[in-house]
């Protein structure tokens, strides 16, 4: 029984943390899958949004900057806000870029972020991050406080699909993959391509930024190194990857599974003796990368293929939305 | 300069709708365009030919704004737009073809022409969001122009195709089609009629003259295919090096000992390529 209840507790927090990286799948989907612009900096957003409610939402501390107490659901719309803002800021440095350019570029900025997160250590305690973040629900008794926790990470992930796939079979949506596909093109036939690329790595960025918020708020705690670019960027990658990318259940889906398959090695790993232990560690990257090229093998375009509009689906309510 | 000042064909007082004036693209040491100037009128068919390296694609680009002149002017429908950015002179009403079709690959074959028309509620995502019922009714007029527009170009079988698995020639129709989803007040056609075979090319004619004459497009159009351009334009204007070597009617350009210079390097060996 005790064995059952252990197993229960673990899944639930397996299905959250799965649930907070489809947010920044999601995220990450916006600007890659939809719009084709090569964002290698999750981590970046996911650190703003994470320290940005730590600040906002814990305790006053002589450790680090902020302390101000407000409720957590402030603290993820200021999270939201904070990344969009430097997006906005990053956007208008880089978004002309090409897209392996940009790829770099982005790295290279989030790689700041964190060295600047752990450095500077007045503000944000440094490599020993800001800790006792509030959790919601952490007054209700176990397992209560983690099953609403899932609940809510849940819903977060529902309602964002729900809108953001109202986003892709709607116009915008199809002015999005125009640039993706074709540049040239899509400024041909009279569009804003470099506003309209900003404004999808804002939307995407901020998302990531509430990923980032609810990371810290179910971990109660953030430091520099969960913004490292294997465990945020890389990872939300080959979730995207394998999912399928500019397809929003592809999103959620490969978030969930490669969560779990990194999760539950992780169980193995930690079970070998140290000196194996340690190197185990780089086996589970490697694995992730096999899981990568034998799914792409039999999936090329991720599990979830790209749908588009088709007419005979839609004969009936003609250009009523594009529903695949 | 050979643009001639006093031609009155279609009465002096018309301005003309697009003007170059003295327009030059330099890249590097390579002067692309030099001091190229010209007039098209409006409704009319006008052609301009030349030899490879001419500077032919340059100045579409110039004029379409996808590349800033180094000098000189762009004056359409009186108005200075020199430097204007693409989408800029697309809401002014100059639309553009690419010599490389330049399709939307992974959008259907419908959606590469959906994507075309200018105020759509629904690609702001504010409006997506909050009023989906005026969305819905302006992508139902979208679509309905979509549908006309394939239909013409008899692609409307095709609609729920990809737009990367059509043929080379089924592209350039689809290029045609995105200018048709505007109200184009000028049309450049970079080299139409390349890479589609015989009886396309007599078909993309006929669309190309329909949309001329019943709907008053004004077209430019860039074309090495001298027997399309000699059916298509009253007026041809030549490149050479980057400016205007001469203008005048198909046949007129075709005698142009200059011209047949221009198309041999000079040599002046016979004139075979221009087969009359």
């Amino acid at each position: 029984m005790e064995q059952l209840y252990g197993i229960f507790v673990y899944a639930v927090f397996l299905l959250t943390m799965g649930g907070i990286y489809a947010v920044l799948t999601l995220g990450l989907n916006i600007q890659w899958g939809f719009t084709g612009l090569f964002n290698a900096g999750v981590a970046g957003f996911f650190a703003i949004g994470a320290y940005t409610t730590a600040f906002l939402t814990t305790a006053p501390s002589a450790r680090h900057f902020g302390g101000f107490e407000l409720p957590a659901g402030a603290g993820m719309v200021a999270a939201m806000v904070a990344s969009a803002l430097i997006a906005w800021g990053v956007a208008r440095i880089c978004i002309r870029l090409r897209s392996d350019y940009l790829a770099i570029a982005t790295l290279g900025i989030a790689e700041i972020f964190r060295l600047v997160l752990k450095n500077e250590t007045w503000a944000t305690n440094g490599a020993r991050g800001v800790s006792l973040i509030p959790k919601p629900f952490e007054h209700l008794p176990e397992p209560w406080n983690q099953v609403a926790m899932l609940l809510l990470v849940f819903a977060i992930v529902l309602v964002l699909y729900g809108l953001l796939e109202r986003a892709r079979r709607a116009p915008w949506g199809r002015v999005m993959s125009a640039i993706r596909e074709n540049e040239a093109a899509a400024r041909a036939a009279g569009k804003n391509v470099d506003k309209l690329r900003i404004e999808a790595f804002i939307l995407g960025a901020a998302i990531m930024g509430l990923g980032g918020a609810l990371m810290a708020h179910h971990i109660k705690f953030i430091d520099p190194n969960m913004a490292e670019p294997v465990s945020a960027t890389f990872l939300v990658w080959v979730m995207l990857v394998i999912g399928g990318s500019a397809n929003n259940r592809g999103a959620i889906l490969g978030a969930l599974l490669v969560w779990t398959i990194w999760s539950t090695t992780e169980i193995i790993t930690t079970r070998l003796p140290t000196e194996w232990a340690l190197k185990a560690a780089y086996l589970r990257i490697f694995l992730v990368g096999l899981a990568l090229q034998l799914i792409l093998q039999r999936y090329p375009g991720g599990i979830f293929r790209e749908r588009r509009l088709r007419t005979s689906t839609t004969a009936s309510n003609r250009g009523g939305g594009s529903h695949p | 300069m050979d643009t001639n000042p006093d031609r009155t064909v279609s009465g002096a007082a018309a301005p003309p709708i697009l003007a170059v004036e003295a327009l030059t693209r330099s890249f590097g040491g390579l002067t692309a365009v030099d001091r190229c100037s010209f007039r098209v009128d409006a409704g009319r068919i006008t052609g301009i030919i030349g030899p490879n390296g001419a500077g032919k694609t340059t100045i579409f680009n110039m004029v379409a704004g996808a590349l800033p002149p180094s000098s000189g002017r762009i004056l359409f429908d009186g108005d200075d737009v020199s430097s204007l950015p693409t989408h800029e002179l697309f809401h002014r009403g100059i639309v553009r073809t690419f010599q490389i079709p330049h399709e939307f690959g992974r959008l259907t074959v419908l959606e590469n022409l959906m994507v075309v028309p200018t105020s759509q509620p629904g690609e702001r995502l504010w409006r997506v969001w909050t009023s989906p019922a005026r969305v819905r009714r302006r992508e139902r007029e979208v679509w309905e122009r979509a549908e006309d527009t394939l239909r013409f170009l008899t692609l409307w079988d095709l609609r729920d195709e990809l737009a990367t698995n059509l043929s080379g020639g089924q592209k350039k129709l689809l290029e045609l089609g995105r200018a048709m989803m505007t109200e184009p007040r000028l049309v450049l056609l970079d080299e139409p009629g390349a890479g589609v075979n015989p009886t396309l090319l007599v078909k993309l004619r006929d669309m190309i003259r329909q949309l001329n004459q019943r709907r008053g497009y004004t077209f430019v159009i860039i074309e090495h295919d001298m027997d399309l351009i000699a059916s298509l334009c009253e007026r041809v204007i030549v490149l050479a090096e980057g400016s205007v070597l001469t203008e005048g009617t198909m046949d007129a350009v075709r005698r142009d000992p200059r011209v047949i210079d221009a198309y041999l390097g000079g040599g002046g060996e016979g004139g075979a390529a221009h087969g009359g």
